[in-house]
């Protein structure tokens, strides 16, 4: 079932075009990890994906009716204000919000949905913590939780583990595995981890200097053979298809 | 008379009952949406706003309309949309915009009032209290009073209503946005609330002193307090605490009823940050 279709999608902001002629598809249950350079684009994308940013030309659909309220997303730290005066539950809880509509107050049901996902993050003890006062991972496990809340169907995730000791690190890739695969929600996730970002994956997008759309193990043998080669060669491998 | 007599005579009026409530729903009101302005970072819009008000005022008055407030309001409400709503496409920065929209709306409201009414003897008293409020609570009138009261419980209302939404677009207006949440229609909303308010202050404080109504509850409440919650139960607590206070040492006193009240504001803020500061929670 497909969930997201980029055709020829162009992306930039204030006018500037970032990357061109982005194709790929994004079925249910896939793990999409999105690989390139620092400032090729990559947040940008996820920002056209989320409907933050126009595209610049192409389209982009979501299948299936997909709507805004069944996503998930988890931002860079350094988009959000560091010192907001809020507690761990009121920011996992405010995830619920896209779905109600007009409704002022949360649920029983959507009180113990958050409680869950702190559950299974471990951060129910920091819950009347103020957020400002966390550490850097536990920061990013509240943001994760909140995602988490929000999505029914997919999860988008810009580097989600930046800044992050080796130990969460893993933990959190855990985590995101359990989604995927427990819960069958769509990953799309912006990584600069290569490596760990293969052990997840289903598919890969390098976006920068050439674009690549493909299965992992197609990736793997693309970064293979492109080793071997040269550059130029490489570039006929198997590209954004 | 001793202090309580004096109170107690003073409250025997109805209109100094009315003035009461009014300041009190009045400073709730800015208090709670103080918390989401500051917090945006949209502090100076309040300001900003109320000079826009004391521009539209002096068009009012020169136009003789017998009522002021319809037109202040409308004026003051397209001039937020505007800033809040349109300013991300415009070139010029937000703070900038806003600068120049109010020293704009000040300079054209006086050189306007002075142009067209030359021969009021009371001009500069008129143009005095528009800026700082009315300069006793016995110059407030009845049926202003009356129509601050009833607005700004419907501001009330609203922000409880939409609470769990304004957090949601103050903490992180790009999630909210992707996961569905109307952000740019609870920010058109959020900017006609805010220009009610400012309206509404203009007759308490007047256009120079109603940031204070705004801004000083929401700072003072987040030098000690830490989630969204508390911090606007706090904000709130003191604006209304503010207030009455300030108008309680005003009707004693005899002192302007704005200024006084900022006074107080400002006074609660020295102790909240004190406070913080001992608590080892402030961040200064």
């Amino acid at each position: 079932m497909i969930e997201l279709e980029a055709q020829d999608l162009g992306i930039g902001y204030a006018g500037k075009r970032l990357v061109e002629k982005l194709n790929f598809t994004v079925h249910s249950g896939d793990y999409l990890c999105i690989l390139g350079e620092n400032g090729s684009g990559k947040t940008t994308l996820m920002k056209t994906i989320l409907g933050l940013k126009a595209p610049i030309c192409g389209s982009l659909e979501f299948g299936e009716g997909l709507k805004a309220s069944e996503i998930g997303y988890l931002p860079q730290q350094a988009d959000l204000q560091r010192d907001f005066p809020a507690s761990v539950e009121e920011v996992v809880r405010s995830g619920c919000l896209g779905r109600m509509k007009l409704r002022p107050f949360y649920s029983r049901a959507e009180k113990a949905l958050a409680d869950e996902r702190m559950k299974e993050l471990g951060i129910t003890a920091l819950r009347r913590r103020c957020y400002r006062d966390l550490s850097g991972g536990q920061q990013q496990r509240v943001l994760l939780a909140r995602a988490m809340v929000a999505t029914t169907r997919m999860l988008l995730l810009d580097e989600p583990v930046t800044g992050l000791d080796p130990e969460v690190t893993k933990e959190l890739y855990r985590d995101i595995e359990m989604l995927n695969k427990d819960q069958g929600i769509t990953v799309i996730t912006i990584s600069h981890d290569v490596e760990e970002a293969l052990k997840y994956a289903t598919h890969v997008l390098y976006i920068g200097g050439r674009l690549f759309f493909g299965a992992r193990d197609e990736y793997l043998r693309h970064i293979g053979g492109e080793a071997a080669r040269e550059p130029e060669n490489a570039a006929e491998g198997g590209h954004a298809e | 008379m001793n202090l309580f007599e004096t109170i107690a005579y003073y409250f025997t009026f109805p209109f100094v009952r009315y003035a009461m409530i009014a300041g009190v729903f009045i400073a709730l009101s800015a208090s709670l949406l103080g918390v989401t302005l500051v917090l945006k970072r949209f502090s100076f819009i309040g300001d900003g706003l109320s000079h826009v008000a004391f521009g539209a005022m002096c068009i009012a008055s020169i136009l003789k309309f017998t009522n002021n407030i319809p037109f202040v309001l409308l004026i003051t409400i397209l001039t937020a949309v505007l800033i809040l709503w349109g300013g991300k496409k415009v070139r010029i920065k937000g703070d900038a915009m806003i600068a120049m929209i109010s020293v704009a709306s000040l300079a054209i409201g006086y050189l306007l009032i002075n142009l067209f009414k030359p021969n009021n003897p009371n001009l500069s008293a008129d143009v005095c209290s528009t800026l700082f409020g009315s300069t006793s609570i016995l110059t407030l009138s009845v049926g202003d009073v009356i129509l601050c009261g009833v607005l700004s419980g419907v501001v009330v209302l609203v922000f409880i209503f939409f609470y769990h939404k304004l957090f949601a677009i103050t903490f992180d207006e790009n999630f909210a946005q992707a996961t569905g949440t109307k952000v740019r229609l609870y920010n058109l909303f959020l900017a006609i609330i805010i220009a009610v308010i400012i309206v509404l202050a203009m007759n308490l404080v007047g256009s120079l002193l109603i940031s204070a109504l705004i801004v000083f509850p929401a700072l003072s409440a987040m030098r000690v307090f830490k989630t969204f919650k508390s911090v606007t139960v706090c904000s709130a607590a003191l604006g209304v605490f503010s207030a009455a206070s300030g108008i309680l040492v005003s009707i004693v006193a005899g002192t302007p009823v704005g200024s006084t009240i900022v006074v107080a504001n400002l006074l609660v803020f020295f102790l909240f940050m004190i406070v913080g500061l001992f608590a080892g929670r402030g961040r200064a």
